[in-house]
């Protein structure tokens, strides 16, 4: 290999566009320093073809292709490389699959939230494997003077088809790597009918080294010398340390450093603590029982959770402070209708709860930072840390390490500043900051509690004509507090629904808030598909009728929503919400099957982050309110195609079975401005006795696939209260149901 | 103070103190890390080794009262990633997150080798202790019948 292909060789620079949406471009460069180092002819080893940043093949043919986003168990590491893989016309079996570090100037955009990876991706990886694809059979068709229409690629080789030869992708490398690239915009793309590798349930790459126990996840880091660190925060958000016995923690066996952190006020950056750095977690976990601090607990002391409810209830009585949307006449439609109906709902905070608690390795060298981080945000992680430390992000090195689960919570950098703060006092020594489960349970970045406040008129033939929705959240000065103002007002049945009015109001809080699977929707779903069913009965319709029957209608059309409410996933369509509803209406047997006194079923719909989800449940509850859910059924519609059928079950089981625990018996309540619960013995997640049988149907549509991770979660909280009611009679209003006396029977 | 332990068959000598849990002895100072913290009080079981064949929650575990007993970790738990559970799990793709699977791997471990034909119920009274936030629960269940059948036609 001489140093001409060497600086030839291309690669791909994908550029984040406002809006999500991606550029593929190319950049002559060099893929890596090694590369572009040269040395001499004669030392440097057969060198590999790197078409681009996210495809490696050597000489011997091995192909490795790099994971370009955070994975926490939602699947993309073994996802997006499979859209790579099947373009790139290799076999699975023989692809080494290699997880990126945080690099966006790199590998572009790399983010887990909003369900994004996969129609984000969808088309750009496809097209990186078609590029390299092409690029091979060009330089086979050189090597043998043919044209490149008679070639095709199949596992991992370059046919000639009339003469029948072949060569190995490995045999092409030298002179691949001399091709120019073709656009990536015009490469072409398989015919989806000669798929190989999408659409087969494909295993999680790394299962083999989760069932032996490697080292995987950010706790697992280990780097030499390295200390163990705690971070002890004011109970209250944001208070501040005023004072700390530091000369007794740093007394204590094993004890290395202990000193405060000055922090900030912003509730999603450093706040203020006191960091013990030991030679081993358990070494500062006891130290941390010496330690004694005296807080300035701030502003928010005294606030809590029935002190929101009352204020909700306060603001309820008065006009919104903020009109989101509007149709027609709503208070003339109430007024003359047959029928009304009127409730209000309420959800709480929710706690992410991943079982790897918040964690970071970091090491403060020179002026630079090398973490190891479990992030979904890994670019945000690093310009956090150059606002929040100095240390410029140019000078940050970031390793993306797997996730034990995330949820919304490894959005927030909270934990990876303390982690750079804490080495930033110690360079040359590595610190793997760990969070207690206490600490993770009482300093979340909560799903924001909601208060809705509904009235519904049907006419006389219970058609639904009038529906005004005042929301009340969390915020202050007109602005919703982080991820608390996700309801736009024209989510289902908004739009379809003559006489509309939605408005909204805030409470100002203490508490921070962030993103929890699909956000906004987890708790909208609850209260809008809860009151149409109880619509539905004052009707005397079928729930799923009358659903269906509303979306018959042509939508009214949609205004944009108003500054501060996010409104995730435009272009809401009908029939392929009245497609799900079909299927699970089919599926499930819905109004077909005679259940036992006691069993009910409840249906559920909602449309988030691209995706449309019908959820049947069948419970039994018995007189004291013990709760069997005995199966539930879900219907998808996530576009034309399911790339990992196996990954995409999981998504939709594991949604359906979070929401579950998280319906019956989850919340965080706030008390003298902290956090009442402290470990899973106080915010029980679902456990294996508990988990029914949930079957999984797609929808199969002709629209560009979208993501997995989200919006089966929405719908499933109403669908089981739903069925409750249908039990019971008793309609549910706030969760959890374990406040209203209800458990898992069993 | 010096314990002695036999980790996965291997005799091990760490000088940590004795109220020091099993586990953060595992993690920390021996450096197998397969074992995980998820609560520190014996709620979520992403921490279960074997104590003498026995599930026990090491979070809560004090190193001082093992000594000399046999544990076994996930990385023990065979050779070469070949027990019975371990290929079940693979072939039916259990994890997602992947977390709490050495917890739920060495404790279904457990019951099969009390127990080598579990039905449903056996199942879930045996790993109900053990939480998987991601809900992995039907493809768990799944995976020990499946395990449990590998094993079965392996004895003949």
């Amino acid at each position: 290999m001489d140093n001409v292909s060497v600086s030839r060789r291309t690669f791909l620079r994908v550029t984040a566009l406002a809006g999500g949406g991606m550029l593929l471009g190319f950049s002559f460069e060099p893929a890596s320093g090694e590369a572009a180092a040269g040395g001499t002819a004669a030392a440097a080893p057969p060198a590999d073809f790197t078409p681009n940043a996210f495809i490696r093949i050597s000489p011997t043919g091995a192909v490795t292709i790099v994971a370009k986003n955070p994975e926490a168990g939602q699947g993309v590491k073994t996802s997006l490389p499979m859209l790579i893989a099947e373009e790139l016309e290799v076999d699975w079996k023989d692809v080494k699959i290699e997880q990126a570090p945080g690099d966006a100037a790199k590998y572009g955009w790399q983010f887990l939230g909003g369900s994004t990876a996969t129609p984000s991706n969808w088309e750009e990886m496809r097209r990186v494997g078609a590029a390299a694809r092409q690029m091979l059979i060009a330089a086979a068709a050189q090597v043998w003077g043919v044209p490149e229409a008679e070639c095709y690629a199949s596992s991992g080789r370059v046919h000639h088809r009339p003469s029948g030869r072949s060569l190995g992708y490995g045999q092409l490398v030298d002179r691949a790597a001399t091709l120019p690239p073709p656009d990536l915009r015009t490469v072409p793309l398989k015919d989806p009918k000669d798929y190989k590798i999408i659409g087969k349930a494909t295993p999680g790459v790394d299962n083999p080294a989760i069932v032996t126990g490697k080292p995987l996840f950010g706790v697992d880091v280990k780097l030499p010398g390295m200390l163990y660190a705690q971070y002890v925060k004011c109970p209250v958000f944001g208070g501040k340390v005023v004072s700390a016995n530091l000369d007794e923690v740093r007394a204590q066996p094993g004890v290395r450093h202990a000193f405060v952190v000055e922090g900030g006020t912003d509730l999603f950056g450093l706040l203020s603590g006191v960091a013990i750095v030991a030679e081993t977690w358990w070494h500062a976990q006891r130290a941390r029982q010496r330690l004694r601090v005296e807080w300035d607990e701030g502003p928010t002391a005294d606030q809590s959770s029935a002190g929101y409810q009352r204020r909700a209830d306060e603001l309820s009585t008065q006009p919104w402070a903020t009109l989101l949307r509007q149709d027609g006449n709503v208070d003339a439609a109430l007024a003359s209708a047959a029928k009304t109906v009127e409730a209000s709902y309420a959800y709480p905070f929710l706690y992410h709860a991943t079982m790897e608690p918040m964690n970071c390795t970091a090491r403060f060298q020179d002026g630079k930072l090398e973490l190891w981080t479990p992030t979904q945000d890994p670019e945000g992680a690093k310009q956090a840390i150059a606002r929040t430390l100095a240390i410029p992000a140019a000078n940050i090195t970031l390793n993306m390490v797997r996730m034990g689960g995330a949820f919304g919570r490894r959005y927030t950098h909270d934990f990876v500043l303390e982690a750079a703060a804490i080495a930033k006092q110690m360079p040359g020594t590595p610190v793997k900051l760990l969070w207690t489960r206490e600490d993770d349970v009482q300093h979340g970045m909560y799903r924001p509690a909601g208060y809705f406040y509904l009235k519904a008129g049907v006419d006389g033939s219970g058609r639904l004509v009038a529906w005004r929705a005042h929301f009340i959240t969390f915020g202050e000065g007109g602005r919703p507090a982080r991820d608390a103002g996700i309801f736009a007002g024209n989510e289902f049945p908004g739009r379809f629904v003559p006489n509309f009015a939605a408005g909204r109001s805030l409470i100002p809080s203490g508490v921070p808030t962030g993103p929890l699977r699909a956000p906004g929707s987890n708790g909208n779903a609850f209260v809008i598909e809860s009151f149409l069913d109880e619509v539905a009965h004052a009707a005397g319709k079928d729930p799923l009728q009358l659903r269906l029957d509303l979306l018959a209608a042509t939508p009214i059309a949609d205004p944009p929503p108003p500054p501060g409410a996010r409104n995730f996933g435009p272009g809401f369509d009908p029939a392929r919400a009245r497609g799900v509803l079909e299927l699970v209406a089919e599926k499930s047997g819905w109004g077909r099957r005679r259940l036992p006194p006691g069993t009910g079923m409840g249906v559920a719909f909602y449309y988030s982050h691209r995706g449309y989800f019908a959820e049947v449940v069948e419970a039994s509850v018995s007189a004291n309110k013990a709760v069997k859910v005995n199966r539930v059924w879900v219907a998808g519609d996530v576009g034309s195609t399911i790339i990992n059928p196996s990954g995409a079950e999981q998504q939709v089981q594991g949604a359906v079975l979070d929401g579950l625990g998280a319906a019956m018996g989850q919340e965080i309540t706030i008390e003298r401005g902290r956090v009442v619960q402290s470990n899973f013995h106080d915010y029980p997640l679902l456990r294996m006795n508990q988990a029914p049988p949930v079957e999984v149907h797609f929808r199969l549509t002709e629209h560009p696939p979208t993501g997995m991770g989200e919006p089966a979660f929405p719908p499933i909280f109403a669908a089981l209260c739903n069925a409750i009611f249908a039990a019971t009679g008793e309609r549910i209003r706030s969760l959890p149901l374990a406040k209203h006396g209800f458990r898992w029977a069993g | 103070m010096t314990v002695e332990l036999k980790v996965n068959g291997r005799p091990v000598s760490v000088d940590v103190p004795g109220d020091m849990p099993l586990l953060w002895v595992l993690r920390d100072v021996l450096d197998l890390v397969g074992t995980k913290y998820g609560c520190g009080i014996a709620q979520c079981g992403a921490c279960t080794v074997h104590l003498n064949g026995e599930p026990v929650r090491s979070c809560t575990l004090p190193v001082a009262a093992v000594a000399g007993a046999e544990i076994t970790t996930i990385e023990g738990l065979s050779p070469d990633g070949s027990h019975p559970l371990q290929q079940a799990w693979q072939e039916l793709d259990v994890p997602q997150c992947g977390y709490c699977q050495a917890g739920q791997i060495m404790s279904a471990a457990a019951l099969l080798a009390k127990n080598p034909n579990p039905t449903d119920a056996q199942i879930d009274a045996a790993m109900s202790g053990i939480l998987c936030r991601c809900a992995t629960y039907l493809r768990i269940r799944a995976a020990i019948h499946k395990a449990a059948e590998i094993a079965g036609k392996k004895a003949i």
